[in-house]
């Protein structure tokens, strides 16, 4: 259940930004290759932001897919875990995309 | 839930130096409550606007990591360590794989040569830091509550309790638990995974993220081989298919079957390999750095209990 010091660390980090402004919306990144749990975030997200100038903002949360380069064969291609193997027997694959863990944006007013 | 949950209790982690007596009195200063750096507190003046019109809204970019603030403090904690010369590992696994019975070996057999620290991570009780402290090494607990793994916060402040001489060893024993610890640096040199035999071959494919971050997996308790259905190879394969250059050490830490693997392992993570006297400087003395295999070193008593244990200077 780290999907709470996520996303504390969240709302620590906006609050810090929004320096006072009301927050409504949060845009993060959550990689599909991310040991995060979009669903526990949104559970979290409501309970962290409690009597901040967060409360009662949307979190929307992105999930880029899991993409690998082959420095064997030169193959991009999917990946949906992180058995990281290309299709021609390679293991020195190179991780593209898939593991952020950022956040994107915040709507203040 | 974890450490850092609705409670707003962000520094509930409690940071403890063993005592010999369970019913001490605590007169030193308690460490679990130093400055916040934030503060729900303040008041919003708009909160009491009487209109209902909707606010203009901004959208502001900030297109930054999730847990920067973690990784600053742990980016500040590599240094602090490097600039002591300090060799610090984070040891994970599930609950039991033998962390502890490895960390009390290698305290035993590594501690005559360099001085070495540990910091405990539970969830609730000293009872590992005792065990640590009875080899007379210095050592802090970190009980997390209901967390569930430590992060650079908790370590750093662990670190300022313990008060690591330079040139040291320290050993960081995560909390029991093979999903959280993967994603909180805490500054280390590298993440240690142990995994025991009595374990399933396939736990690095269930846990995958702990095993991509590891530096080094210890497959622990290979005395117990020959009485449990765990093959070696599979564990050692599946965990490469996640961490192709990962190396992969079976010990048994009762036995001391392949521990010099590990120490020698611990000797290379000190980046001197260049210099002939470092493995000497680590490894006990009278251990054959080629030694493979083989039942672990001797240590004679006079190394055991030699370090020195900031815990009792209070």
């Amino acid at each position: 259940m780290h999907e709470m010091s996520i996303t504390q660390s969240v709302v620590d980090a906006v609050c810090e930004r929004a320096a006072g402004r009301r927050v409504r919306r949060v845009t993060i990144e959550v990689g599909t290759l991310c040991a995060v749990v979009p669903d526990s975030m949104q559970f979290c997200f409501e309970l962290a932001t409690e009597g901040t100038v967060m409360e009662g903002a949307s979190l929307e949360i992105d999930q880029p897919p899991g993409r690998a380069h082959c420095r064997g064969c030169g193959a991009d291609f999917e990946l949906t875990d992180l058995v990281v193997l290309c299709r021609c027997g390679s293991a020195d694959v190179e991780i593209l995309s898939g593991r952020e863990l950022r956040i994107m944006s915040m709507e203040v007013s | 839930m974890c450490a850092t949950c609705g409670c707003g209790d962000h520094a509930g982690a409690v940071i403890t130096v063993p005592h010999d007596h369970a019913d001490h009195d605590h007169d030193h200063a308690h460490p679990h409550d130093p400055a916040h750096s934030h503060d729900h507190a303040h008041q919003h003046d708009h909160d009491d606007h009487p209109h209902e019109h909707l606010p203009p809204t901004e959208t502001i970019s900030l297109e930054q990591k999730v847990l920067a603030k973690n990784d600053l403090l742990a980016q500040e904690i590599r240094e602090w360590l490097a600039a002591r010369d300090i060799l610090a590992f984070n040891m994970t696994s599930s609950p039991g794989a033998g962390k502890t019975t490895l960390l009390e070996r290698t305290i035993r057999e590594l501690g005559g040569a360099r001085p070495i620290s540990v910091i405990e991570g539970d969830q609730e009780t000293l009872l590992d830091a005792e065990r640590i402290k009875a080899t007379g090494c210095s050592v802090v607990q970190v009980n997390t509550g209901a967390g569930c793994h430590l992060d650079a916060e908790m370590m750093r402040r662990a670190l300022d309790t313990l008060d690591p001489p330079s040139g040291s060893l320290l050993f960081v024993e995560n909390v029991g638990n093979l999903v959280c610890p993967a994603l909180f640096d805490l500054g280390e040199r590298s993440k240690v995974v142990v995994i025991s035999v009595t374990e399933g071959s396939d736990k690095p494919l269930k846990y995958p993220h702990m095993f991509a971050a590891a530096g080094l997996v210890i497959i622990n308790k290979t005395d117990l081989l020959p009485y449990v259905d765990f093959d070696l190879e599979a564990c050692s394969r599946h965990a490469r298919s996640v961490n192709p250059d990962v190396q992969i050490v079976p010990v048994s830490a009762v036995s001391g079957e392949g521990v010099i693997d590990w120490y020698t392992w611990i000797d290379a993570q000190s980046g001197r390999r260049d210099d002939p006297a470092t493995i000497d400087k680590v490894l006990p003395a009278g251990v054959d750095r080629d030694e493979r295999h083989t039942s672990g070193p001797r240590v004679d008593s006079d190394d055991v209990g030699a370090q020195p244990c900031p815990g009792e200077r209070h």
